[in-house]
C-alpha cells in the first residue's frame, strides 16, 4: 500500500534534476499534494499561489510561453471545476504545455465530503481539445505518468488520490502513454479499469475464477487519447467488456470506453462507477462500499454482462 | 537584433505615431464593414495607445514572431481584435489584405484572437479576466531566466469585474513583478452602459495601489504622455505598474464618441462611409489600399 500522490510529488523532484525547465505551482496545499519535495528542492523554482486556483492556471499558461514546463497541484476539483474557463480558452485553445496535477481525485478522498472529492473532472476534461487525460492506477504509475507528462507536448490531467492505495505494478512495469496495459490474460470478459479500481479489478477476478470466469483486467491510465486497438481486440477476443472507474457513470472512462466499442466492434458492457450523485462523508473504504465501487460490485457487473452475452449468442 | 539592441523596429515619433494612428482607425472601420460583424467603439477608443504600443514601445520582430528575446503582449480583451490586427499586420506579422477576410470562415483572423491561426498572436482570449494571470506567468518565468524581455497586459475597464483579475493583482503585486506592465482602457463604457453604473470601479487606481502596483494615469489621446509612462513604467522598479488610459470610446467618430450602444456592433456601410469621411478618406480608397498591401 502507498500513495499515489506520493509517486506524483517523488516524480516532480525527479524531473527538476534533469529539466531545469520544470516548474512548479500551487495552490496553498504544498504538503498535501506532496510537491513538497520539489519546494525543498528547488525554492527557486517553486511558485506559492495562495488560495487563487484561476490564477494559478492560467499564470501557468504564460510561464509556457516562455518555455517553462510548469507542473500545477491543487486538489483535482479544484484545478478542473474552478478553473474551467481558464483551462478552455487559455490552456487548450492556445494548446499550450501545462500540466496539471488533480490530487484527492475520486470518492476515497474520504471525511471531506462532496467539495472535495472530484469525480466530474474526467468527463469534463475529456471533451476538451488537445486536452490529455492520465489517471494512473498505483504510486510506480503516478510517478511514471508524471514524468511521462513531462515529455508530451501541450495540456495534461494526472489525476490521483490521497489514501494509500494496493501496489499493483512495479518500477519496471511498462508505462507507455496513450496505450493500455493488460494486467491479467483471459477470454471471457474484459474488465476496463483506471486509478484504484485496477487493483479491485484483479481482486475480482479471483472470485470470477472460482466461478469459471477467466476475466481479462486492462489498466487503462490513458484515457485520452483513448487506446482504440487494444478495446477493439477486448471486445472482440471476450464479447463483453465491464469497465470500472472512481467517477461519475455520465462521461468518464466507461463513456469513453463505449464511444469506441460501439463504433467498432458492438458487445455487451457495464459500468462500474458513481451511479449520478454527489459524494459524502464517510472512512474511504465505507464510501466505496456504499458507493457500489468494490470488487464485489465488479463481479456483480460481470455476473450481469455475462448473462447478455449468453443471451446474445443464444439469440444468434 | 540581439539583445544589446532589443528595441522596437519602427521607434516612430509622436507626430508619425498621430499619422499611424489614423491610418489604423480607416483599417478598422474598413474591416468591420467587410466583416459585418465585431467591436467598434473599444478599438476606435485604443487606437493611440495600441498605436504606441506597437510603434514605438514593444520589441519584436515579425518576420519571427517567437524570437526568443521578443516582449511579449496579451490583449486579455479579446474583443479587441480590430486594433490588434491592424497593428500586427501594419507592423508586418501577416499581409494587411487579410485585414479584409476578418471574421470570414477563408480568413485566419477569428472573432477573438486565437494563437494557434495568427502570427503574433501569443495566446488565444475571449473569455475576459484570464490576461493580467497569463503576463503574471510570463513576467515570472521571464525574470527566472534574468530574461530583460517586457511583459504588457492590455486590460479592459469592464474586466476589472472579473474576480481572476484580482487574484493576478494580488500575485504580481506579491511577487515585485517589475517586468510586468498592465494597461487599462479606460473608457467608463461597458456593454450595458457607464461601468460606474453597472458596477463601480473607482477609486480603480486606488484598488490597485492596494495591491503594491505602481499606478500611473494618462490621458490615453495624448501620445506623448502615453509615451512618457511606459518610460517611467520601464524605469520603476520593485513593483508591477498599471497604467490607466483614459480614453473616449469611438474616438473620434462623431456618432460614435461614448456610446455604449457602439461596444460590440460594426458600422452599416454608410455609417462606414460617414465615419470614414470623417477619418479623411473613403471605405472605396481604403479597401484598395488594403487589396494592394
Amino acid at each position: 500500500m502507498k500513495k499515489t500522490r506520493e509517486g506524483f510529488g517523488r516524480a516532480l523532484a525527479e524531473l527538476g534534476r534533469v529539466n531545469p525547465d520544470v516548474v512548479v505551482l500551487v495552490g496553498d496545499l504544498t504538503d498535501s499534494t506532496m510537491v513538497s519535495f520539489f519546494a525543498e528542492e528547488f525554492p527557486d523554482r517553486f511558485i506559492e499561489m495562495g488560495v487563487a486556483e484561476q490564477n494559478m492556471m492560467t499564470a501557468a499558461a504564460g510561464l509556457s510561453l516562455v518555455g517553462k514546463i510548469p507542473f500545477l497541484s491543487t486538489y483535482g476539483a479544484f484545478a478542473t471545476c474552478r478553473c474551467l474557463d481558464q483551462i478552455r480558452v487559455t490552456v487548450c485553445y492556445s494548446d499550450l504545455n501545462v500540466k496539471i496535477g488533480g490530487a484527492h481525485g475520486g470518492i476515497s478522498v474520504g471525511p471531506d465530503g462532496a467539495t472535495h472529492q472530484a469525480m466530474e473532472e474526467i468527463a469534463i476534461l475529456r471533451s476538451m481539445p488537445n486536452m490529455k487525460v492520465i489517471v494512473p492506477c498505483d504510486f510506480h504509475e503516478t510517478r511514471k505518468a508524471t514524468l511521462a507528462a513531462a515529455d508530451i507536448w501541450g495540456p495534461v490531467y494526472i489525476r490521483f488520490g490521497r489514501e494509500n492505495v494496493p501496489v499493483v505494478t512495479t518500477p519496471e512495469t511498462p508505462f507507455e502513454f496513450g496505450k493500455g496495459l493488460v494486467m491479467r490474460s483471459g477470454g471471457d470478459v474484459a474488465i476496463v479499469a483506471c486509478g484504484v479500481m485496477v487493483s479491485e479489478a484483479l481482486v475480482a477476478t479471483e472470485t470470477l475464477a472460482a466461478r469459471g470466469i477467466d476475466a481479462r483486467v486492462i489498466n487503462l491510465h490513458t484515457i485520452k487519447p483513448i487506446d482504440r486497438m487494444l478495446l477493439i481486440a477486448a471486445a472482440d477476443e471476450c464479447g463483453a467488456i465491464v469497465t470500472a472507474e472512481e467517477h461519475q457513470i455520465h462521461g468518464g472512462l466507461g463513456s469513453a470506453v463505449a464511444e469506441v466499442v460501439v463504433r467498432h466492434c458492438p458487445v455487451p458492457m457495464e459500468f462500474v462507477a458513481v451511479d449520478d450523485r454527489f459524494g459524502q462523508s464517510g472512512t474511504p473504504d465505507e464510501l466505496m462500499t456504499a458507493f457500489g465501487l468494490k470488487a464485489r460490485d465488479i463481479v456483480a457487473a460481470v455476473e450481469r454482462v455475462m448473462r447478455r452475452k449468453t443471451a446474445r449468442v443464444l439469440e444468434n | 537584433m540581439t539583445p544589446m539592441t532589443r528595441q522596437n523596429p519602427h521607434r516612430l515619433e509622436p507626430d508619425a505615431l498621430t499619422r499611424k494612428a489614423l491610418e489604423i482607425r480607416r483599417d478598422i472601420i474598413t474591416m468591420l464593414v467587410e466583416a459585418k460583424s465585431g467591436h467598434t467603439g473599444g478599438p476606435m477608443g485604443f487606437a493611440d495607445v495600441a498605436t504606441t504600443l506597437f510603434f514605438h514601445e514593444f520589441v519584436y520582430d515579425p518576420a519571427r514572431p517567437k524570437w526568443p528575446d521578443r516582449d511579449m503582449w496579451f490583449f486579455s480583451m479579446g474583443h479587441m481584435t480590430p486594433i490588434h490586427y491592424s497593428c500586427l499586420a501594419e507592423a508586418g506579422f501577416f499581409p494587411r489584405r487579410d485585414l479584409l477576410k476578418f471574421r470570414k470562415l477563408d480568413g485566419h483572423l477569428q472573432g477573438h484572437p486565437s494563437s494557434l491561426d495568427t502570427p503574433g498572436v501569443e495566446v488565444s482570449s475571449g473569455s475576459l479576466g484570464q490576461g493580467l494571470s497569463i503576463a503574471f506567468g510570463a513576467a515570472h518565468g521571464s525574470r527566472m531566466d534574468g530574461h530583460p524581455r517586457r511583459v504588457y497586459a492590455l486590460l479592459s475597464d469592464g474586466e476589472q469585474q472579473e474576480g481572476s483579475t484580482w487574484e493576478a493583482a494580488m500575485a504580481a503585486g506579491h511577487y515585485k513583478l517589475d517586468n510586468l506592465c498592465a494597461i487599462i482602457d479606460y473608457n467608463n463604457i461597458q456593454i450595458d452602459g457607464c461601468v460606474e453604473d453597472v458596477m463601480g470601479l473607482a477609486p480603480l487606481g486606488d484598488k490597485y495601489r492596494a495591491f503594491r502596483w505602481h499606478v500611473l494615469e494618462v490621458d490615453g489621446h495624448d501620445i506623448a504622455a502615453v509615451l512618457a509612462a511606459l518610460d517611467e513604467a520601464r524605469a520603476h522598479k520593485g513593483s508591477p505598474t498599471v497604467i490607466l488610459a483614459r480614453t473616449v470610446m469611438g474616438q473620434p467618430i462623431s456618432f460614435m464618441r461614448d456610446r455604449s450602444e457602439w461596444h460590440g456592433k460594426p458600422p452599416t456601410p454608410e455609417q462606414g462611409e460617414k465615419a470614414m469621411t470623417e477619418l479623411g478618406s473613403t471605405l472605396a480608397e481604403w479597401t484598395s489600399r488594403l487589396l494592394t498591401a
